[in-house]
């Protein structure tokens, strides 16, 4: 039984760029939809405003864990942390980490989120919910934001 | 409600090492007795039996009388649900990178 996220792709792109897209908190704003309030900082906290239609209200906040240049940068947060009026702080975070490597065509970039079987069960629960009531709006914000990129 | 509550208990029963090492003996599809589960580990029946009943609760095994014995067999539903949670948040991942890429790629 897996308690595990993981994910490998190829950009083609320089690893300094993948790196700066990464961990320059404005830059990863843009991709990741969140307007963030500071710089990332090892063993600091950033928060930030998603900015997915809809879901406005929610904050979005990651510790950040390890930054070292131009091979890993890592975080923990809280996945689904929907609820505005929920302090999420006292449960067990989720571990996000990204692995850069150089490869002939650019970066290979791993992605890897861990630790969701120390997730509350009951917010398990909660992300099925989110899932079966929200996923089909995230599914056309994502779709919006393709068609706008092209 | 009820469905909530169930789900709680898959994630509880699945919380276990030895909950797991028996689990997965039952993954095979073979039905196994308390005694059959307690060969080859430091467990008495007892212990296998607790353990089992926890799972039972939580449905990811049922029990099955065959005479005076007790059988247990894997029932795959429960961990098809857990299952889904983690393609969840995946495909969130896969929709991330998407954009990651998008973003690196395109832009000058």
């Amino acid at each position: 039984m897996s308690d595990r996220v993981e994910k490998k792709i190829e950009l083609k792109a320089p690893v300094e760029k993948v790196w700066s897209a990464l961990t320059d908190s404005q830059k990863f704003g843009e991709w990741f939809r969140v307007k963030l309030e500071g710089p990332f900082a090892v063993g600091e906290a950033v928060s930030g405003k998603v900015l997915y239609p809809g879901y406005e209200h929610l904050k979005f906040e990651v510790v950040v864990k390890a930054i070292e240049p131009r091979s890993l940068f890592s975080y923990t947060w809280h996945p689904y942390a929907i609820d505005p009026k929920v302090d999420y702080t006292q449960e067990a975070p989720t571990l996000v980490e990204f692995r850069l490597e150089p490869v002939a065509e650019g970066t290979m970039l791993g992605v890897t989120e861990s630790g969701f079987d120390k997730l509350p069960s009951e917010r398990r629960l909660e992300a099925f919910r989110m899932n079966d009531n929200g996923w089909g709006q995230q599914m056309k914000n994502i779709e919006a934001y393709l068609a706008k990129a092209e | 409600m009820q469905r909530r509550a169930a789900k709680a208990a898959v994630f509880a029963a699945l919380g276990d090492e030895t909950r797991l090492m028996l689990l997965a003996r039952l993954c095979g599809g073979e039905r196994l007795s308390i005694t059959q589960l307690a060969e080859g580990s430091a467990l008495t029946r007892q212990g296998v039996t607790k353990h089992l009943r926890v799972m039972e609760r939580a449905k990811l095994v049922r029990c099955v009388r065959e005479g005076r014995e007790s059988q247990f067999e894997f029932d795959p539903q429960p961990v098809v649900e857990m299952q889904r949670y983690l393609t969840l948040v995946s495909e969130q991942w896969d929709q991330a990178l998407v954009r990651l890429k998008a973003f690196v790629e395109m832009s000058g």
